[in-house]
């Protein structure tokens, strides 16, 4: 599905503010996967899934998705195999437009001609698409998305989203600036979505307990590197502090072969 | 007199509309205009001068706009500056070409010559010259924003207006953002080069500095119609645009004819419009800041409601 050759990137190379955020990445991603991506404040997360969508340009290395080497084309063209949920709910949908209209732009991906799609009969299936969120939005399809909450943006992004039809799912803390029930019902709508059309997922997360009880797979990150892969297997036995006390090993580790750099 | 109020307001609105587009809906600072208004009087009158026919006339007219547009969108979407600046330089360059396009000279006359202002009271023979040269442009215009509303509605339309509002969601759709900003620009200002087409005829002469400080009076316009009501549907937004011109040339003619007995002049006009669109910014801005302060109240009040109904419920149960 996605692979990651040696992928890195340096922000203002070449400048006093030179900030290496990306060292080196490989990762396969299979069909089918569902990872969690832990990792501390500044560890890469985020700049790496900028990096997948096409959002920054790579420094170095490769992006090949569906066996085909996309590391230098445009976002927009990803985004036809890459839907993608940001942890900030305003960014996903156009506030000053009406629910409905929102859907019709999310409803096929790819330039729109002149034609007028929005009837009656889809505006039928949008409101049965609505009502699987159990949030009421289907009867509010002319209602300005301006006028909903976080949780309910975040929820009608999440179902534009899979509407779109994706093969994968990057979601970036997606429920992190929602309350806890909000936080909930998007997540639970998530786990719904990914498994009912199969999405390839990396999922984002700062708590450890999704980490562990959420997909097959799961990768920590620190000083924009993988330095920890766990299958499914492994997963299973998991503790959150199990999870801390292998970050503090593994950092121990590295401050100890900085020390032994360090000294000659 | 009164007429006349209306069809320079009418002529206006088409401009307004184009601002709209650029402005609130896809939410880019263009100073084209101020050049391209000029093109479009510049480009229609030389049409009918050389003897194209009305109709060929005003299409020369749409589609120099369009150019201009797509001139600035491409200047902003290749180089990665600001719309303003990529605005600026276009408007700049269009005051050159316009007068290129005069054949050198700043104005031209259409006198002694068919327009579409001479036609009109022959199309409408029953009514007095003045009216027929108001329906004549209300038929313009209600055909032109019938169109506006069409197009808004359409797929395109409607990824053009997200794209207003929300880049990265237009991105994420698989839209090339840039390529909507090229379509969104020419036809904004497609209709102001339409418009200043329009007023070359109804004021017989075309002249290079006609678009002047056209932005900010189509900005006080559009603040105008949002005075009058709230509404997010493109018909009713065209048709608040399409008012708020018309009171926007009436306050001016107030402004010029009456202005005389608190020491006006009409120099001072370009003044009042700028004061006009402050004021009405400090007016949008409290109303904001009240009905944002209003909803909040609203949602506290369901919120209770709704943990009440639930405490009922939990008690019922
Ligand atoms: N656009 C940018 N310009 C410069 N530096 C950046 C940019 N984006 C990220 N960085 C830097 O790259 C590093 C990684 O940031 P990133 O946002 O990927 O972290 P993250 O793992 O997502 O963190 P968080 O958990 O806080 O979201 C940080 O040091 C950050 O300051
Ligand atoms: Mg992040």
């Amino acid at each position: 599905m996605l692979r990651i050759e040696q992928l890195s990137k340096v922000f203002y190379p070449g400048t006093v503010n030179e900030k290496t955020a990306i060292e080196y990445i490989d990762l396969d991603v299979r069909d089918g996967d569902f990872i969690t991506v832990v990792g501390s404040n500044g560890s890469g997360k985020s700049t790496l899934f900028n990096l997948i969508s096409g959002t920054y340009p790579v420094t170095g290395g490769k992006i090949i998705l569906n066996g085909k080497d996309v590391t230098n084309s445009p976002e927009y063209r990803r985004a036809f195999t890459i839907g993608r949920i940001f942890q900030d709910p305003t960014k996903g949908t156009a506030a000053k437009m009406s629910i409905e209209d929102n859907m019709i732009t999310a409803f096929k991906k790819g330039m729109k001609g002149l034609g007028i799609s929005l009837n009656a009969s889809k505006r039928g299936y949008f409101k049965e698409e609505l009502k699987q969120l159990s949030m009421g939005l289907e009867d509010r399809l002319k209602d300005n998305v301006g006028l909903l909450s976080g949780g309910q943006r975040q929820a009608l992004t999440l179902l534009m989203t899979v509407l779109s039809r994706p093969q994968m799912l990057l979601l970036d803390e997606h429920t992190a600036a929602l309350d806890p029930r909000n936080a909930q019902i998007v997540m639970d709508l998530t786990t719904e979505f990914i498994s009912r059309y199969r999405l390839t997922t990396l999922m984002v997360t700062h708590n450890m307990q999704h980490a562990i009880d959420f997909g097959n797979r799961l990768i920590m990150m620190d000083g924009g590197k993988i330095i920890l892969d766990l299958s499914q297997e492994e997963k299973h036995s998991l503790t959150v502090p199990k999870l801390v006390k292998m970050f503090k090993s593994i950092k121990n580790q590295e401050y100890v072969s900085d020390e032994d750099l360090l000294t000659p | 007199m009164l007429e006349g109020i209306f069809v320079d307001g009418l002529i206006f609105s088409i401009m307004v509309i184009g601002v709209l587009i650029s402005y609130r809906i896809l939410d880019f600072a263009d100073l084209t205009c101020d050049g391209s208004f000029a093109t479009g009087a510049a480009v229609a009158t030389m049409a009918i001068v050389n003897g194209t026919g009305l109709a060929t006339a005003l299409l020369l007219a749409f589609l120099a706009g369009a150019v201009a547009g797509v001139v600035t969108a491409t200047i902003h979407n290749r180089l990665k500056v600001p719309g303003l600046l990529a605005g600026i330089l276009t408007m700049t360059m269009l005051y050159s070409i316009n007068i290129r396009i005069l054949g050198g000279r700043a104005n031209v006359p259409l006198l002694r010559i068919e327009t579409l202002y001479t036609k009109f009271p022959q199309i409408f023979p029953m009514v007095s010259t003045p009216w027929a040269l108001l329906i004549g442009t209300l038929l313009i215009v209600f055909i032109v924003k019938e169109l506006i509303d069409v197009f808004f509605r359409t797929d395109l339309g409607i990824s053009i207006g997200a794209l207003g509002s929300n880049e990265q969601m237009i991105i994420s759709m698989g839209i090339d953002p840039k390529l909507l900003k090229v379509i969104g620009m020419a036809l904004s200002n497609a209709l102001i080069a339409l418009s200043g087409g329009l007023l070359a005829q109804y004021q017989g002469f075309a002249d290079a500095n006609l678009g002047q400080g056209m932005v900010v009076q189509g900005l006080a316009a559009i603040m105008i119609g949002e005075f009058l009501f709230d509404s997010n549907k493109i018909s009713l937004i065209t048709l608040r645009v399409i008012l708020g011109a018309i009171i926007y040339k009436a306050l001016m003619f107030l402004g010029r004819y009456y202005g005389y007995y608190i020491n006006l002049t009409p120099s001072d006009l370009k003044l009042l419009t700028g004061i006009l669109v402050i004021v009405s910014l400090i007016v949008a801005q409290t109303r904001n800041a009240a009905s944002t302060a209003d909803a909040r109240k609203k949602a506290l009040r369901r919120n209770k409601e709704r943990r009440e109904a639930s405490m009922k419920e939990d008690g019922d149960a």
